[in-house]
């Protein structure tokens, strides 16, 4: 029997992984343009067994996302920019906590309320640096219907395999755009658990790390009696002022991203090989990217596009591999400020020829504006 | 941790006597703290325990109760963290009824971090930033808790610390939202601000206004403004969130056509 193929919007597709990927707890509060999300989750978590939860606030909603991620759940919800603006110190908690989560944030265009249903990728630097303390996290930025489910299913397994919370941060375009799209058969891509102690319960310490830097997790409930605690804590989640505790926890914190960063920088690329003219993309500017890499070969430039799908941890290695090679990098993206430009300039030096393409009126970038960089 | 005279403690003894007359085991339970001079409770506990962000305990403990609603999960939390920055989210616990134990010290100021005004400062009153006189009224948390929609609501003061534990009790055997508020004395700041320096000053200042809620009642309304009740406020039994959530859940698996609205695959 052939496999069934619908047509998918963005939203849908990553409502799908997140179950596909095992999630059993919802909760959220409405906003455009990831209200999706939050109306397909309403409808499938109780048919899964699962639990849907509107809260009073985006504040409540990562707070109740984390409280059921440490009673055992897989655990998500989504926003945009507002709703994400006001999770920030909540998800420092799950950073400091260890705690398994997956945050959608579509992107849309501010400042504040700005153009609620207009795409954007103007949270790049939020996504990184939003919230206080000198923390890190994993983001992923899916630019297809299709990427969209997969990196779902990816942020679930990088949050239960680090114990933290990623971010999928797509725009509206991609979160709206409607492609066609088959569901894979359960088993067919890799879904990850976390890591479970064993041994006996009395001896477990919720923050001390295997070999592979990150420690196992025990659920609230089980015979695994353990604390976790948004305050400075040592390896048994109580309260440790101690600066070399101290130290050694924030270490850790980053440590573990570090150590597995190979695994979570995901990249592709498009013609790359022998390109003249690199174009660095990422989640709708992908699309145009490609296009306008191919209306310059055939223009007889060598262009080629690199996808980051992973934007943090920045794929500072893969930018420089290639870039290396290249006369020009082009950056397309749709915020004023080139945050992601600035990031490739950061890697590649002062003396590179980084042009940038910015949108930053609720629009598109099209091609031919890429092309303008260029020609 | 706590300064001597302190009411936390009191309170947290009558909850662990309450846990242990109950039955309670570490494993079922969890315990989740706000921040704050209360909300440092957890670091004398071998429970299960989450100390959270401030204000947003109730939060968190909801994501807990919701997914695994066979754990006792009880919230430990101060005025500040409860019904100041953490209003919204206390209004909203007690409206879903969802069966969580909050325990609230309300010591009418925010200890933690040098007894700054609180939604509890008796109006008139003098904290670090209200040296003239607190201009804003005060909260009644357990009538916030009543109206808000709580199956059960109890004051107490730590001067009757064997009533606060049976209060507690009856408070975690409760299904639905249930909140204990305990008026506690916290000499160091609000004591001292308001002319009760001695920790037995503070105690006789709540003794002396505390008043059994069955007289209570029955001052007049110019009296009542003087004193407060204390003991059992509110005792109901509207369903629980986690149980009106298994009744919708039947709906949504149930076969094609038959109760919901819902034609998601
Ligand atoms: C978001 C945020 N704002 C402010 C603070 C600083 N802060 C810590 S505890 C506290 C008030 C505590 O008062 P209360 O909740 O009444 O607890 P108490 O110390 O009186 O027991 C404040 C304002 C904080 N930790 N987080
Ligand atoms: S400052 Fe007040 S509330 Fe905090 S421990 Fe001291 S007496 Fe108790
Ligand atoms: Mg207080």
């Amino acid at each position: 029997m052939g496999r069934e193929v619908r047509l998918v919007q963005g939203n849908q597709a990553m409502t799908e992984g997140a179950i596909y990927a095992g999630a059993r707890f919802y909760a959220g509060y409405p906003i455009t343009p990831s209200s999706e999300i939050a109306e397909e989750c309403s409808k499938v978590m109780l048919k899964v067994g699962g639990v849907y939860m509107q809260m009073e606030d985006e504040i409540a909603s990562i707070a109740a996302v984390i409280g059921a991620s440490l009673a055992g759940a897989k655990a998500f919800t989504a926003t945009s920019g507002p709703g994400f603006s006001l999770m920030q110190e909540n998800l420092g908690l799950a950073v400091m906590g260890e705690v398994p989560c997956v945050v959608i944030n579509v992107q849309r265009r501010g400042p504040s309320t700005g153009l609620s249903t207009k795409p954007a990728q103007g949270d790049i630097m939020q996504l990184r640096w939003g919230r206080h303390g000198d923390q890190s996290v994993i983001a992923l930025c899916p630019a297809t219907v299709s990427e969209c489910f997969a990196m779902t299913v990816t942020a679930f397994n990088l949050a239960e395999k680090f114990r933290l919370p990623v971010i999928v941060a797509p725009d509206e375009i991609v979160a709206h755009m409607r492609e066609a799209f088959s569901l894979p058969e359960p088993g067919e891509v890799e879904v990850i658990d976390r890591k479970k102690p064993s041994g006996s319960p009395k001896d477990y310490k919720p923050f001390v790390a295997d070999a592979d830097g990150v420690a196992p997790l025990a659920a609230y409930g089980s015979e695994y009696v353990f604390h976790v605690s948004s305050s400075m804590h040592g390896p048994d989640g109580y309260s440790n002022n101690d600066p070399a505790n101290a130290a050694w926890r924030v270490a850790q914190l980053h440590r573990k991203i570090e150590m597995h960063r190979d695994e979570i920088v995901i990249t592709r690329s498009f013609a790359a090989e022998d390109a003249d003219v690199l174009l660095i993309a990422f989640g709708a500017t992908t699309r145009a990217s490609r296009a306008a890499a191919l209306e310059l070969r055939k223009r007889g430039i060598k262009a080629g596009v690199l996808q980051l799908i992973t934007l943090w941890p920045f794929a500072d290695r893969e930018v420089a591999t290639l870039a290396d090679k290249v006369k020009t990098v082009i950056v397309p993206e749709m915020n004023y400020s080139g945050q992601v430009a600035g990031e490739v300039q950061r890697v590649l030096g002062s003396g590179a020829d980084i042009r940038r393409v910015n949108s930053y009126n609720g629009e598109v970038i099209t091609p031919q504006e890429i092309l303008r960089a260029i020609v | 941790m706590w300064c001597s005279g302190c009411g936390i403690g009191v309170m947290l003894g009558a909850m662990l006597r309450a846990f242990e007359e109950l039955g309670y085991r570490n494993a079922d339970t969890v315990v989740v703290t706000g921040i704050g001079c209360t909300g440092k409770a957890d670091d004398y506990l071998v429970t299960h325990a989450l100390h959270t962000t401030h204000g947003r305990a109730l939060a968190y403990a909801t994501g807990i109760k919701a997914f695994n609603p066979k754990l006792h999960v009880v919230v430990l939390m101060g005025d500040g963290d409860s019904v100041t920055i953490g209003g919204n989210h206390f209004i909203h616990a007690a409206r879903r009824n969802i069966d969580l134990t909050a325990i609230i010290i309300n010591n009418f100021n925010y200890g933690m971090t040098g007894g700054q005004v609180s939604a509890t400062t008796p109006g008139g009153s003098y904290t670090s930033t209200t040296s003239w006189g607190n201009p804003e009224r005060d909260f009644d948390i357990c009538a916030l808790a009543e109206v808000a929609g709580a199956n059960y609501v109890a004051r107490e003061t730590p001067y009757h610390g064997w009533e606060m534990k049976e209060l507690i009790k009856e408070a975690l055997n409760k299904k639905g939202f249930s909140l204990v508020e305990v008026f506690s004395p916290c000499p160091t700041h609000f004591g001292k601000n308001n002319e009760m320096r001695q920790t037995r000053e503070m105690l006789d200042w709540l003794k002396e206004k505390g008043l059994p809620v069955e007289q209570y009642r029955k001052l007049s309304v110019a009296e009542q403004g003087n004193h407060f009740a204390i003991g059992k406020l509110v005792d109901r039994d509207a369903p629980d969130f986690n149980t009106r959530y298994e009744e919708i859940r039947v709906r949504a698996t149930a076969p094609e056509g038959i109760g919901g609205r819902c034609e998601a695959k």
